[in-house]
């Protein structure tokens, strides 16, 4: 109750932010506003190490006189620094050029239906039981093999924030929601070869988080099947991105698919739309409505309504991922997606990682990406990587300062197979997936 | 007017903190077995103006602001902050933040002013440097120009961004050290297209000045004239080469390399904790002895600079390595007692919601004897990386990477064709030993440099002269 009124609070200076925008003769506005407060507890080697502890807020308004537009950011939110950062959006679209594609969304296009989806779950962490967790979490991994030779400490993070938007159209909406998430690194040794890797969960609900020791057990298990990693020569060869990289490779296929590079021509999927970018095997689909979940939202940064919808169906490219401004820069309506998708999942086959690993037979297992190195406009791919030579089905030994490069137009068509073994930290979820054949650099 | 007396201008004055509060507040944080403790007040006020498409379609306008509190106890910290700098606020963090030692008794505490050091940049607001109108027909001239270059040019997007900070930080010995920091950058995106094929070329620059630093030396149409000109050498690129061969890095921005493969290997907290490749590596050869590099944060104006950093020492010129030799790291106060050496003015943090890391300022290679055309003669078959984007490292496996946005192919000493953008994959402690010419055209980056660690974010340059390395992984498709 005490969260709905302070919601409530908030809704009332968004109002006032937007009264005041139009008071300072701006034709349309929108506001948001949010804050959120936070507790970070790490420990390194047993002991505690820092506590942080976490208070921010923050409200940005754009302003529209006619078709120019412009925007405004404070952390303080005094009733002056308010007024000051109306004044600062207001004069800065007194300099900004009439752009015909500018302005709010239309009305019908608003969201309407604001389901509960269940995303906050505050947890009442103490200092003292976040220092006992961390503590577990990294005593767990430092114990696991007398390899693991230092550390870099456990963190326990939990977050809640308030988040509330609207504009003059009288769309005025506000949420809670809650994050927590604990995580380990650690370093292991043998001879000269010292390597460090980690690994963390991260949920809306404390309840939904790994175990400490089970997060400090994979994070010593995947630092110590590091050592005495070598390059490789020169080759082509399959390769399988294990799931928790395997995001990255739909990331860069939603940055080709979103309005601004398809607007700015910046993309390698121009004018893709009903044509086949992946195998006909492949359904990619957006699910803003999934309760709990990291991506959910009921409505987009410009407060359109979020859709269930395909992205990709049968390997075809079905829908762009589109804000207000960039759809009316192509034409064509919001896919509800200022801000960006909202739980974008992949389609799995029954083929655990194991059945994966026997599928790519042999070639490159890669477990780590470095560095950009993705040409949007072009969709040349090149970056670096670390992983595992793998000889019928079978992982040999840990690969570390090779390359792996090709153009992400043939690599999404040589998709061979995505594993069962969805990763669900983020707001991409997929499996690990198997590419037919790429360039890999080395010695 | 001193940049601590404009800071306390600036921050104390309007928020009504006395130098009373100041006291009260570190008073709260200090007990017994608290062996450092600093309060960070900020505030910054930044602008940016993009035009795309011929018009000026984004205006948008920052205040940030507020106030850390931190306390450490051996290797302990405890650290709150808040947005609103308010003396209830801030006791109330202090509060917080001394939960972490041992309850001890309340000390006393007397302020004084802190100064004595060099300025390396002017204190003025750069944001009023040009009114806003000038500054809207700045980014149009660019633009106009830019686009009368060339005809395949299909897109031009121009970026101004200004930043006037100011801070104030408060020791537990109850030294108050302040400083105003301008910042200002400038990029230019082109986009070209020849027979379907789009390429994109990219060129900025800036530093601790005012935005008539674009105007003089015609800069801002300088930017838009290298843009185009790397757009269309990147229509004519082929594959990338594969596999391990010569490089030669141009001068500059290809600096990266140093930031990458070495800087961030050399930075205290890692070598205090013994999780660098570079740990307990001082005094013995990490480069051939051709190579000597620095930390210099004292360069005038550079977007790296600083005055002092952000607990209040003052920057230096410190040699990282020299002539091969490793000599030190790059310290924070912290790390420097832990490590029982000096800090060397790299404690740097992104703001008042962030602690303080060891951080680099502007990190480059002194230059050496050879013309750069001479190297390029020297190099049978290999690669030629002009510039670059961004790069990565993994501190403890000491494994970088970096990759090119301009890069052609040395044949028979000669500079043949264009190549696509590649990655190039190295070894952090070993790949300076490979160093066998280092050329005389010592070249610090236009000012475009963001560095990322621990999720903040701080202005960093870098700089070297063109050098040749004996083998280095490139990241191509041509195999």
């Amino acid at each position: 109750m005490q969260k709905q009124e302070q919601i409530d609070q908030l809704k009332s200076l968004v109002k006032d932010l937007l009264d005041e925008a139009q008071k300072q003769g701006a034709t349309a506005a929108e506001a948001g506003l949010s804050q959120e407060s936070g507790l970070s507890v790490s420990v390194r080697l047993g002991d505690v190490e820092t506590i942080e502890h976490h208070c921010d807020q923050g409200l940005g308004i754009t302003v529209y006189f006619g078709q120019r537009k412009g925007s405004a950011n404070t952390t303080d939110l005094s009733a002056e620094s308010i007024k000051e950062t109306v004044s600062a959006a207001c004069s800065i679209a007194r300099y900004t050029s009439e752009d015909a594609y500018a302005g709010l969304p239309d009305k019908e296009m608003l969201a309407t239906y604001f389901p509960n989806l269940d995303l906050y779950h505050p947890w009442k962490l103490e200092i003292d039981q976040a220092i006992a967790l961390a503590t577990e979490c990294e005593s767990a991994a430092r114990s696991y093999h007398p390899e693991i030779s230092n550390s870099e400490g456990a963190t326990v993070n939990t977050h809640e924030g308030i988040r509330v938007m609207g504009n003059s159209l009288g769309f005025l909406q506000g949420y809670c929601s809650s994050r927590h998430s604990l995580s380990c690194s650690v370093l292991a040794q043998r001879g000269d070869s010292m390597q460090r890797d980690y690994w963390y969960t991260v949920a809306r609900n404390a309840l939904n988080l790994e175990s400490a020791s089970t997060v400090g057990t994979k994070a010593a298990e995947r630092t110590l099947r590091r050592l005495e990693g070598r390059s490789l020569s020169t080759r082509q060869c399959p390769v399988l991105y294990s799931a928790e990289i395997a995001s990255s490779l739909l990331g860069s296929f939603i940055g080709a698919i979103s309005g601004g590079n398809l607007y700015r021509k910046s993309s390698f999927l121009l004018d893709k739309i009903d044509t086949q970018i992946f195998p006909d095997f492949i359904r990619i689909h957006e699910q803003p409505y999934l309760t709990g979940a990291l991506g959910s939202a009921a409505y987009d940064g410009d407060g359109v309504a979020t859709q269930t919808r395909d992205i990709v169906n049968q390997g075809i490219l079905r829908g762009y991922v589109l804000g207000t401004y960039s759809a009316r820069k192509l034409g064509l309506k919001s896919t509800g997606n200022a801000g960006g998708v909202h739980n974008l999942s992949v389609d799995t086959s029954d083929l655990s990682f194991n059945d994966m690993l026997k599928k790519l037979h042999t070639g490159l297992l890669v477990t780590e990406l470095m560095g950009q190195g993705v040409n949007m406009v072009t969709g040349d791919y090149s970056r670096g990587a670390a992983g595992f030579w793998v000889e019928n089905g079978e992982i040999q030994y840990p690969v570390e300062e090779i390359t792996i490069a090709g153009n992400l137009k043939d690599m999404f068509k040589q998709i061979i197979a995505i594993g069962n073994d969805v990763d669900m930290r983020g707001n991409v979820r997929t499996g690990s997936i198997l590419v037919e054949q790429m360039s890999i650099a080395g010695q | 007017m001193e940049p601590l007396s404009l800071a306390r201008q600036a921050i104390l004055v309007p928020a009504g903190i006395l130098d009373s509060d100041i006291e009260k507040i570190m008073g709260r944080l200090l007990g017994a077995s608290v062996d450092a403790a600093d309060i960070y007040f900020q505030s910054s006020h930044s602008e940016s103006w993009v035009l795309e498409s011929g018009i000026i379609k984004e205006g948008t306008h920052n205040i940030e602001q507020g106030a850390g509190v931190r306390a450490i106890s051996g290797e302990k910290t405890g650290f709150a902050y808040s947005d609103r700098i308010e003396l209830s606020e801030l006791l109330l963090a202090a509060d917080n933040v001394r939960a972490i030692t041992k309850h001890g008794q309340e000390a006393q505490v007397k302020l004084s002013q802190n100064s004595g050091w060099t300025h390396y940049y002017p204190v003025a607001n750069p944001l009023k440097s040009l009114a806003d109108q000038e500054k809207i027909d700045l980014l149009r001239k660019v633009d106009v120009a830019t686009r009368q270059l060339d005809k395949r040019i299909e897109e031009v997007i121009v970026s101004l961004v200004g930043v006037h900070e100011n801070i104030l930080v408060a020791n537990q010995d109850g030294s108050l050290a302040g400083d105003v920091r301008p910042l200002v950058r400038m990029n230019v995106t082109v986009i070209v297209e020849e027979n379907g094929r789009r390429e994109q070329g990219s060129m900025g620059g800036g530093g601790r000045s005012d935005y008539r630093y674009f105007i003089e030396q015609d800069r801002a149409l300088e930017f838009g004239k290298e843009a185009v000109r790397q757009a269309l050498v990147n229509l004519e690129a082929g594959e990338a080469p594969a596999g391990n061969m010569t490089v030669v890095l141009g001068s500059g921005w290809p600096g990266i390399l140093l930031h990458e493969a070495i800087g961030h290997g050399l930075e205290g907290d890692f070598n205090r904790k013994g999780t660098s490749a570079f740990s307990g590596l001082v005094g013995q050869r990490v480069a051939s002895d051709l190579c000597t590099v620095v930390d210099d944060g004292t360069l005038a104006g550079r977007r790296g600079s600083l005055s002092i950093d952000d607990e209040g020492t003052p920057t230096e010129n410190t040699v990282l390595i020299e002539k091969g030799i490793l000599k030190g790291y790059m310290q924070d106060k912290l790390n420097a007692r832990l490590m029982g050496v000096k800090p060397t003015g790299n404690g740097r943090r992104e703001s008042y919601a962030h602690l303080p890391l060891p951080r680099m300022t502007n990190t480059y290679m002194q230059p050496g004897q050879h013309d750069p055309e001479e190297i390029i003669k020297s190099v049978k078959k290999g690669l030629y990386a002009k510039n670059f984007g961004g790069g990565q490292v993994d501190i403890t496996s000491g494994k970088f990477v970096f990759s090119t946005s301009e890069a052609y192919l040395i044949e028979d000493g000669k500079i043949t064709r264009p190549v696509k953008g590649a990655t190039l994959i190295g070894n952090g402690p070993d790949v300076l030993t490979k160093v066998s010419m280092v050329g005389s055209d010592l070249a610090l980056d236009s000012g475009v440099g963001t560095c990322g660690k621990d999720g903040q974010s701080v202005p960093v340059g870098v700089g070297q002269p063109t050098l040749k390395i004996d083998g280095l992984t490139v990241g191509g498709t041509s195999l």
